[in-house]
């Protein structure tokens, strides 16, 4: 019966990873960028949603002299805090990365270019916000219910793991049915027919950002709710593993970066609950990393032939 | 007479700087600064042969700095430190000049070790799937130091100034610094050896077209391995010296901030040039330095320097020149080829 | 003992056939093309003697030796040299470099020799730049040692190439369409190349080549290939009278 206890807070773990996830390989598969600052933007999202829920709520800092009740600052929030970080994510795009692309530049270039953006934003935070770390205010109840034999699940689990599900079905659907979700995929195979057939490069670009910042954005509101002590440098680890996560799955592949962030999920409490829990990260990666050197190109990768 | 002119100016130079702090006309700042300077030189152009002249974007050399510094201090400790776990010292404090480089190659050579890891994934994968394995690699270095509790774990590993006070005590001169500033040249002179070799040169081969190296008679892995296993042995020398000048370690210095700020020096420096990379190097111990008075800030405004570099200047100081292509004329002062 | 021996290589991606029963025993010093449509796995045969594919089936032999599970260095060390369709030359790299790492089997000095500049290393370094030297000088390169080979004009490049090749020192040159992209003055300096290649050296040069007028004037024997299957083979006369090769080219007449 435990195992089930195990399953659901895997799963519950593995739906963070997941969303970030989805965000890395959304970017990959069309820019065959590695966006090193979503792990950071995943962090944006949380702390937005710390100061829209505190200006929400009518309590700390940023007082406006609303004062909502937890339920409608939540259902106002998640949207809120989704648009803004999608803001920035664009921001992220046109500022920095869209330049480079227009010059042709080479793809290193850009990649440096996000991982020194993920820097700033870290630091930037830490430098503007202090050290001291931001409680996350309570939005919902938490409604715990026991299934019996031991297992216990709360609400918010349920929610975070829907969620996820939720928003890999979503982009599931625009990716395969809708047109824009077609030249997303167009973009992965050949950027430069693209612009050929009529399609604006740009927008798409746009969209694709929109779409995977939201959903870091999401997942910062779900974390900062299920752990609600907030850090600048949250974002690192996390994000770096949710990098791998999306690797292993087969980067460029939402399915991929859904299986791979549950996988992660899974690895990690499968080695908490056998050794000490100073060893997780070590057997996570360590198993990552093997299953990277048997099979290179992820689980749903498709190995890039070339041609002489 | 004229062609030896640089060799005779850098050991002078080398002198001179032991003579000033022998005799306390530089103080202890700038001579740690001085050290720290050998240190990165020695970081950013080993990363630079992975990274520049291989073209793989390796994000994780933090790790091999790592084992370097923990398997050297480990032997020095062992051999001249009183420790609560691996006992009184072994040895007599005047056999510290053989035991300290004897420690700092043992480090080297665990570090080229443990760039196996990288290396032999690297036969078959290139490019981003790569740097992950470089990414978990770090990850897991520090991760498994952390969980070994013998050798301080997160709290860190202490007992190298040891080393050096045993050294000070047969001859009272400073001799860490000594020993950086040869470790230093010898890395750049180990390096510059082997890329200006046609044997050296098949990694750029490599680089720019693997599959015409390989057949073109490049035995591909070959030189994988030994470009790999000399950049990581290399860090592995920087992250022994790193130890024994402040005389503590601990594994959070070797994480993904330090392979990012090596990472910064190469890509300043521009990916391909040994020189730029070194004056890179420089310059940054110098701006890290500098910026100090910005406290937190400091990680704004150089992050922001490198986007802004990428922007305008990519190629970085030097682009995959030397020094000797942008002042001909310095060519008539060195022998070296 | 042939230079070159296939028997029955046949190649297969997935469902595709690249390359069929494909069979030739290739002598020394010989100058013999290989010819077909495009797309008719010409190539692949080059890919599968240098090892960059193994077979489905079949066996290739280089003097005698069965290159199965070689890596593609270690079967240019047995002889083997070869250009490219597109040209792949180093392009960060000047020419004289370009023709010096092509010796890289036959350095003939160790890491550490490299490291300490022993007078092994000394030696064989001057060694590998003579030989890059006295190829450059006979082929024409020489003023252009110290160029990147983006500044060249394209015929240029080409004799690069093949140069580079050389340097290897093979027994067997592979030319994957020399002429490809080239004006006709280039062509003609092609084909005096070429024919001077062989005259000097003892080297059989086996090439895929379009155009008719090189494969004409300088090959002995043509073998013509279609969708991965030999159709022809014979001398230049035989094969231009040859009607399967006239219609696997020009079409079928009928209607």
């Amino acid at each position: 019966m435990e195992i089930f206890q195990h399953i659901l807070n895997a799963l519950q773990f593995g739906s963070f990873y997941a969303l970030i996830a989805l965000g890395y390989t959304l970017v990959y598969g069309v820019l065959r960028l590695i966006n090193f600052a979503h792990g950071d933007i995943f962090m944006v999202g949380a702390y937005i949603a710390y100061f829209v829920a505190i200006t929400l709520l009518g309590i700390g800092s940023l007082n406006l002299g609303i004062q909502m009740d937890p339920g409608l600052a939540l259902a106002l929030t998640v949207p809120v805090t989704m648009v803004l970080t999608a803001v920035v994510g664009v921001a992220l795009e046109r500022t920095m990365y869209r330049p480079l692309r227009r010059k042709g530049a080479n793809r290193l270039y850009v990649v440096i270019t996000a991982l020194m953006a993920g820097l700033m934003l870290e630091n930037g935070n830490l430098a503007l916000l202090g050290a001291s770390r931001k409680r996350f205010p309570d939005l919902i109840d938490k409604i715990v219910w026991d299934l019996g034999g031991g297992v216990s699940v709360t609400n918010l689990k349920v929610i975070v793991i829907v969620a996820s599900i939720a928003v890999f079905l979503f982009l599931q659907f625009i990716v395969t049915r809708t047109k824009i979700g077609m030249a997303m995929r167009g973009i992965s195979y050949d950027k430069f027919a693209i612009p050929l057939m009529g399609i604006p490069l740009d927008t798409i670009i746009v969209f694709t950002f929109i779409l995977g910042s939201s959903m870091a954005g999401l997942a910062g509101i779900l974390f900062a709710m299920s752990y609600p002590i907030l850090e600048p440098y949250m974002g690192a680890l996390i994000g770096w593993k949710a990098f791998i996560a999306a690797v292993v799955g087969g980067i460029g592949d939402i399915r991929g970066a859904i299986v791979g962030g549950f996988l992660l999920g899974f690895i990690e409490l499968g080695v908490v609950a056998v050794f000490p829990s100073t060893l997780r990260d070590l057997f996570a990666f360590s198993v990552l990393l093997i299953i990277l050197w048997l099979r290179p190109t992820g689980i749903y990768g498709v190995a890039q032939t070339t041609k002489i | 007479m004229q062609k030896h002119t640089v060799t005779i100016a850098v050991f002078a130079g080398m002198a001179l700087l032991t003579v000033l702090a022998q005799f306390g006309v530089l103080d202890r700042y700038y001579i740690s600064v001085l050290m720290f300077m050998g240190v990165n030189v020695i970081l950013a152009t080993s990363l630079n042969l992975v990274n520049g002249y291989m073209g793989e974007f390796s994000c994780g050399h933090g790790g091999f700095m790592c084992v370097g510094a923990y398997v050297s201090s480990l032997c020095t400790v062992l051999m001249f430190s009183k420790n609560a776990i691996l006992g009184a010292p072994l040895l007599p404090p005047y056999l510290t000049f053989i035991g300290f480089p004897l420690a700092l190659l043992a480090g080297a050579g665990a570090a080229a070790v443990a760039g196996l890891v990288v290396a032999i994934p690297s036969f078959k994968t290139r490019g981003d799937y790569l740097a992950i394995i470089t990414l978990a690699a770090n990850y897991i270095v520090i991760s498994a130091i952390n969980n070994m509790e013998i050798i301080g774990g997160p709290r860190g590993f202490m007992g190298m100034s040891a080393t050096e006070v045993g050294m000070k005590s047969v001859v009272d001169i400073p001799w860490v610094l000594m020993f950086t500033m040869l470790g230093t040249l010898f890395s750049v002179w180990l390096l510059r050896r082997f890329v200006s070799s046609t044997l050296g040169k098949g990694v750029p081969a490599i680089c720019q077209d693997e599959i015409a190296a390989e057949i073109m008679s490049v035995d591909t892995n070959r030189m994988k391995l030994i470009a790999f296993m000399l950049s990581s042995g290399l860090a592995g020398l920087a992250g022994g010296l790193y130890a024994h000048i402040l005389g503590y370690v601990n594994p959070q210095s070797f994480d993904i901030m330090r392979s990012t700020e090596i990472m910064v020096m190469v890509y300043l420096g521009g990916m391909g040039s040994l020189s730029g990379t070194a004056l890179a190097a420089v310059l940054f111990t110098v701006l890290m330095e500098a910026l100090r008075f910005l406290d937190v800030w400091k990680w704004v405004v150089i992050p922001l320097l490198l986007i802004l570099l990428m922007q305008f200047r990519p190629e970085g100081l030097m682009g995959n020149k030397e020094l000797a292509d942008l002042f001909p004329k310095l060519r008539k002062y060195y022998s070296f080829k | 003992m042939s230079l070159l021996e296939i028997k029955g290589l046949t190649r297969r991606f997935g469902g595709l056939i690249a390359v069929n029963d494909f069979n030739i025993e290739l002598g020394e010093h010989e100058l013999v093309a290989l010819i077909g449509p495009n797309g008719a796995g010409k190539t692949t045969v080059f890919n599968l003697i240098s090892g960059f594919y193994q077979p489905s089936e079949g066996s290739i032999r280089l003097k005698g030796q069965d290159t199965k599970g070689l890596r593609p260095h270690q079967v240019t060390a047995a002889g083997v040299a070869r250009t490219f369709q597109g040209i792949r030359l180093w392009g960060e790299m000047h020419v004289l470099d370009n023709i010096r790492i092509a010796q890289h089997y036959r350095l003939g000095y160790s890491l550490m020799d490299c490291f300490l500049r022993t007078k092994n290393y000394a030696l064989r370094e001057k060694a590998i730049d003579t030989i890059a030297w006295e190829l450059l000088e006979a082929m024409g390169l020489k003023d252009c040692a110290y160029e990147l080979p983006r500044n060249l004009p394209y015929g240029v490049q080409r004799r690069v190439e093949i140069a580079r090749a050389m340097s290897v020192k093979p027994s067997l040159l592979l030319l994957d369409e020399p002429a490809a992209g080239l004006n006709s003055s280039d062509v003609e300096g092609l084909i005096t190349l070429v024919r001077w290649i062989y005259d000097n050296f003892p080297v059989t040069i086996w090439m895929i080549e379009h155009q008719m007028k090189v494969v004409m004037s300088l090959c002995s024997r043509i073998k013509v290939v279609d969708f991965g299957s030999t159709i022809a083979d014979g001398t230049p006369e035989e094969i231009q009278k040859n009607p399967t090769v006239i219609k696997a080219y020009l079409g079928d007449d009928t209607i």
